[in-house]
C-alpha cells in the first residue's frame, strides 16, 4: 500500500500542490480562463482588430451597435470594439506590469525589514513613510519632467508608488512570523537568511498579498487612466480603457454604449481576477484542503 | 438527590469533514460537597460534556442528539437561552485554562468584580467593592485594598487565576466547573491553586467539576474520578478503585503513563562535551535590565542527559537557546568540543549548527505549516550537503522509520498530524543531521500524557542509537527524573542545586528544590 501512494504522491511540491487543488475551484479556472483570454486577444489586436486604431470616419459620428460597427462607434467614427481591444494592450499591461514591480520590490523590502527588525527596519520603513507622504502628482510630473514621457516610464512610476502598501503588509506578516519556533528551527539548522525568508517566510505570508495584489490590479489601471486624463500618460489616438471610461462618462447621456463596453471589460476583469485571487489564496493555504 | 445529575447524554459534531460523536451516552452524577473529576486526553469528549449542559457549544456544528441534566431537579438542556444565561454565572459558573483571554484586559479587577453584584445583586457600589474585597482576600490576595484597582496584565498567572476564581465565585454558585485550571501554571503555583480549590469547595459546600488531562493533579483532591476516552466513559469510581483497582485497560494506560520512576543511571565517563562558564544573557526592555541568565557554569558529559528544570521566568530555555547560539550572550564562554561557541564567525557557525540540533516545545509553532514531511525533512539534509538530490528520499524515510511515522505519511502537511506525530516530525528534523547535541525544551509538555511516554521512551531510544547527548529542559520535575541522568534546578536565572537525579530527588539540600519536589502533584499516590 505504501509504495502505491508514494507513486501517485511524488514529486508534488507546495506549487504543484496549490495547482492541483486550484484546478477543481471552477471559479477560479473561470476567472483564469477569461484572463488568458484577455491577454491573448491583447496580443493578437494588431491582426484581428477590425479597423485600425487611429481610422476615424466624422461623417458617421456616434452611432449605436450595428452589424459594420458591433460595439457602436465614437463622436469621430472610430471604431469602440477596436478602441478597447487596443485600449486593452495597455491597460493589462499596465495593470500586470506595474503591479508585478509593485510587488517585487515591497515584497522584498517589507520581508527584509521585517525579519532583521531593529534599526535596519526602522530605517527601512521610514523610508516607505517619507515616499507615503511625498505627493503623488509631484513625483510623477518631477518623472515625466526629467525623462520625458513614455509608457515603460508610466509603469515604473505606478509601480514605485503602489509597493509602498505591499511592503507595509509583507513587514506585518513576517514580523509575527519570524517569532515562531519553525524559524528559530530554521536558524537552528543553519539556513542563511536569505534562504529562511524565501523558503519559511514568504510562502506563509502569501495569503493577504495575494488578494492585496488582485485589488492593485485593477486600482492601477485607474490610476493609469488619471494620469492620461491629466495629460500625463497615454495620449489619444493611442488609448486604454480607463481613458476610454472616462470619455464615456462625459457623454453618457446621449452615447450610454461609449461608457457601458469598455466598463463591462473593466468589470469583467476585476471579477476574473477576484475569483482567480481567492482560488489561489485557498490553492496556497494547504490546511483548508481536506483532501 | 444529587445536584446534577446528568444521564444519556450524547453530542454529535457535524463537520464537513463527517460526522463524529464527540460524548458518546455517558451518565454521571456531582454531588454537593465533593469535587468530581473528569480525565481524560484530547478529544476525549470532556470538556465538550461539560459545555453541552451550559449551552456553550455552537450548534451548528455541534448538536445535542439526547440525554438530561438534572440541575436541583431541573433540565439544563431543555432550558430557553434566556433561562441558561441566569444559571450561568449565578448558581453554575466556569474557570479556564487561560486566566488572561477570560479577562477583559482594559478594566481594573475591581470593576469586573463588581459588575456582576451590581448587575445581578443589586448591591450598591460600596457594598459591592466591600464584598469583592472580602472575596480576593478569601482567595488570597495579599492587600486588596491596592490590587483591586489593578489591570489583569499586572498579575502573574497564578495570581490572575486566583481572580479568575474569585469571580466565579462572587454569586455564590452551587456548581462550580473548572477546565484544566493549573495547566498553564507553574508546578508549585499549581499545587497552591489546588490547595485553594480543595479548600473553598470543603468551605462553601460546592459541587466541583474538576477537568484535567492529567491524572496525577487530581490524586490529592478529588472525591469521584470520571475516566472517558474517545467519547465513553470507561470507567469511574473514587480515588482509590481508579488508582490502587483501575479495571479499564485505558485507566491502566494513563495510570502507567505518570512518570515516577527514576532513570537507571549509567556511568559515563566524566568527558565534557559542553562547558558553560559564568554565562550571562540579559535582555534590556525599556523599563529594565531582566538578568534572565545570570552567571551559570555548569558542563555536559558524552552521553549524558542533564536534566534543566526551574519555573517559568528561571532562565532555562534561555540558556538552551545561548547555548545555541540561538539569542546573543551578553558575557561568558559555551564552549562546545574545546571550540568557543561564542566567539565563532557566522561562517563558521554553519558547521558547528550541523552538529546541535534543537527539539521545541510547541509541535504546532515549530513545523513550517506549508512544508510537508518531505520538505521538512529534506531540508537539513540537502543544506549541509549530507544526502544529494536523489538519495535525500531514502534518507527521509529512513528516518521516519527511526522516529516511528508511516513512510505513506511524506507527503502529508503538518496540520494534518496529531501533536505527538508532530513532535516527532520535529525530533526527526533535530536527527537529520546526525548532531551530537541537542537541546530539548519542553518537548512533551504539550503533548497528552500517554503521548507524553511515548515520546520520552522514543527519545530515551533514539539517544543510545544515534549517541546523542542532551540538554532536556523542562518545568515537569517528573518528566526530567524519567528521563535524565543529572539534574540543575534553576531560580531566577541562577543555579540553585544541581546532582544526579537520585540524590537529587532523594536528599535535596536547597529549600527551594524541597518546595518544588513537594509540589510534584499525586504526592497522595505515591506515598501509598
Amino acid at each position: 500500500m505504501t509504495d502505491t501512494t508514494l507513486q501517485a504522491e511524488k514529486g508534488t511540491s507546495l506549487w504543484e500542490d496549490a495547482w492541483r487543488r486550484l484546478k477543481k475551484n471552477k471559479l477560479a479556472l473561470f476567472g483564469l480562463g477569461l484572463l488568458s483570454s484577455f491577454v491573448v486577444i491583447a496580443l493578437l489586436t494588431p491582426w484581428i482588430a477590425p479597423y485600425a486604431y487611429d481610422a476615424q470616419n466624422l461623417d458617421l459620428g456616434a452611432t449605436p451597435p450595428s452589424a459594420a460597427h458591433w460595439l457602436g462607434t465614437d463622436i469621430f467614427g472610430r471604431d469602440l470594439l477596436t478602441q478597447i481591444m487596443y485600449g486593452g494592450r495597455i491597460s493589462l499591461a499596465v495593470g500586470f506590469v506595474a503591479t508585478a514591480v509593485a510587488l517585487l520590490i515591497g515584497v522584498s523590502w517589507g520581508a527584509i525589514a521585517g525579519y532583521l527588525g531593529g534599526r535596519v527596519d526602522a530605517v527601512m520603513m521610514r523610508i516607505v513613510d517619507i515616499l507615503y507622504a511625498l505627493p503623488f502628482m509631484i513625483f510623477i510630473v518631477l518623472l515625466m519632467v526629467v525623462f520625458g514621457r513614455n509608457l515603460l516610464l508610466l509603469f515604473l512610476a505606478i509601480g514605485a508608488v503602489e509597493w509602498l502598501t505591499m511592503a507595509r503588509i509583507m513587514r506585518g506578516q513576517v514580523q509575527s512570523l519570524r517569532k515562531q519556533e519553525f524559524v528559530e528551527a530554521a536558524i537552528s539548522l543553519g539556513l542563511a537568511p536569505a534562504t529562511i525568508i524565501r523558503r519559511h517566510l514568504v510562502p506563509n505570508a502569501l495569503g493577504p498579498i495575494i488578494v492585496y495584489t488582485t485589488l492593485t490590479i485593477p486600482s492601477v489601471m485607474l490610476l493609469e487612466a488619471f494620469l492620461s486624463f491629466l495629460g500625463l500618460g497615454i495620449q489619444p489616438p493611442k488609448t486604454s480603457w480607463g481613458l476610454l471610461i472616462s470619455y464615456g462618462a462625459e457623454t453618457m447621456e446621449e452615447y450610454p454604449w461609449l461608457l457601458i463596453f469598455p466598463g463591462l471589460a473593466l468589470t469583467l476583469t476585476l471579477f476574473a481576477l477576484n475569483f482567480l485571487g481567492d482560488g489561489l489564496r485557498d490553492a496556497l493555504d494547504v490546511r483548508r484542503s481536506a483532501d | 438527590m444529587s445536584l446534577l445529575s446528568v444521564s444519556n447524554l450524547r453530542v454529535d459534531f457535524n463537520t464537513r469533514n463527517g460526522h463524529t460523536i464527540a460524548v458518546n451516552d455517558i451518565s454521571f452524577s456531582v454531588e454537593k460537597g465533593q469535587i468530581t473529576a473528569i480525565i481524560g486526553e484530547s478529544g476525549s469528549g470532556k470538556s465538550v460534556a461539560c459545555y453541552s449542559l451550559l449551552g456553550l457549544l455552537p450548534q451548528p456544528p455541534a448538536s445535542i442528539e439526547s440525554g438530561q441534566a438534572l440541575f436541583e431537579g431541573h433540565d439544563l438542556l431543555q432550558m430557553s437561552e434566556a433561562e441558561l444565561r441566569a444559571i450561568r454565572g449565578r448558581d453554575i459558573a466556569m474557570i479556564f485554562q487561560d486566566p488572561m483571554t477570560c479577562l477583559n484586559p482594559f478594566m481594573t479587577i475591581g470593576d469586573q468584580l463588581i459588575e456582576p453584584l451590581i448587575y445581578h445583586k443589586k448591591l450598591s457600589k460600596n457594598d459591592a467593592l466591600a464584598r469583592a474585597k472580602e472575596l480576593l482576600v478569601e482567595v488570597g490576595i495579599r492587600d486588596p485594598d491596592t490590587t483591586i484597582n489593578n489591570y489583569p496584565h499586572e498579575f502573574s498567572g497564578g495570581m490572575r487565576q486566583r481572580v479568575m476564581i474569585a469571580m466565579a465565585l462572587i454569586n455564590e454558585p452551587k456548581l462550580l466547573i473548572a477546565d484544566e485550571p493549573t495547566t498553564a501554571l507553574d508546578v508549585t503555583i499549581q499545587a497552591q491553586i489546588l490547595k485553594l480549590i480543595a479548600e473553598l469547595q470543603t468551605k462553601r459546600d460546592i459541587g466541583v467539576i474538576f477537568i484535567s488531562h492529567d491524572l496525577a493533579v487530581v490524586a490529592d483532591i478529588a472525591d469521584q474520578i470520571i475516566v472517558m476516552e474517545k467519547g465513553h466513559l470507561v470507567e469511574r469510581g473514587n480515588r482509590e478503585q481508579i488508582f490502587h483497582k483501575a479495571q479499564h485497560p485505558y485507566t491502566q494506560k494513563l495510570l502507567a503513563a505518570i512518570p515516577n520512576s527514576t532513570k537507571a543511571t549509567s556511568s559515563h565517563e566524566p568527558e565534557p562535551l559542553i562547558q558553560v562558564e559564568h554565562l550571562k544573557t540579559y535582555f534590556e526592555t525599556p523599563s529594565q535590565l531582566v538578568k534572565a541568565v545570570d552567571d551559570v557554569s555548569f558542563q555536559i558529559n558524552k552521553g549524558e542527559i542533564l536534566g534543566l528544570v526551574g519555573e517559568s521566568g528561571s532562565g532555562k530555555s534561555t540558556i538552551g537557546r545561548s547555548i545555541l547560539r540561538l539569542l546573543p550572550v551578553t558575557a561568558g564562554k559555551v564552549s562546545f568540543a574545546g571550540t568557543d561557541i561564542t566567539a565563532l564567525k557566522p561562517s563558521d557557525l554553519k558547521a558547528m549548527r550541523r552538529r546541535m540540533q534543537m527539539i521545541f516545545q510547541d509541535p504546532y509553532a515549530s513545523l513550517n505549516p506549508r512544508m510537508s514531511v518531505y520538505d521538512t525533512l529534506a531540508e537539513p539534509l540537502l543544506l549541509h550537503g549530507l544526502e544529494s538530490r536523489k538519495t535525500v528520499e531514502q534518507a527521509v524515510l529512513k528516518l521516519m522509520d527511526d522516529v516511528g511515522l508511516a513512510r505513506a505519511f511524506i507527503r502529508k502537511y503538518p496540520h494534518e498530524f496529531s501533536g505527538g506525530q508532530r513532535q516527532r516530525i520535529a525530533i526527526g528534523r533535530a536527527l537529520a543531521t546526525k548532531p551530537d547535541f541537542i537541546v530539548a525544551d519542553e518537548p512533551v509538555s504539550a503533548l497528552d500524557v500517554t503521548i507524553q511516554a511515548q515520546i520520552l521512551d522514543l527519545m530515551l531510544a533514539l539517544g543510545q542509537q544515534y549517541g546523542l547527548t542532551m540538554l532536556f529542559v523542562s518545568h515537569d520535575l517528573a518528566v526530567v527524573r524519567h528521563i535524565a541522568d543529572r539534574i540543575i534546578v534553576l531560580y531566577h536565572g541562577k543555579i540553585v542545586e544541581q546532582g544526579s537525579s537520585e540524590a537529587l530527588f532523594n536528599t535535596p539540600q536547597d529549600s527551594y528544590t524541597q518546595t518544588l519536589l513537594q509540589s510534584i502533584p499525586g504526592q497522595s499516590l505515591r506515598a501509598s
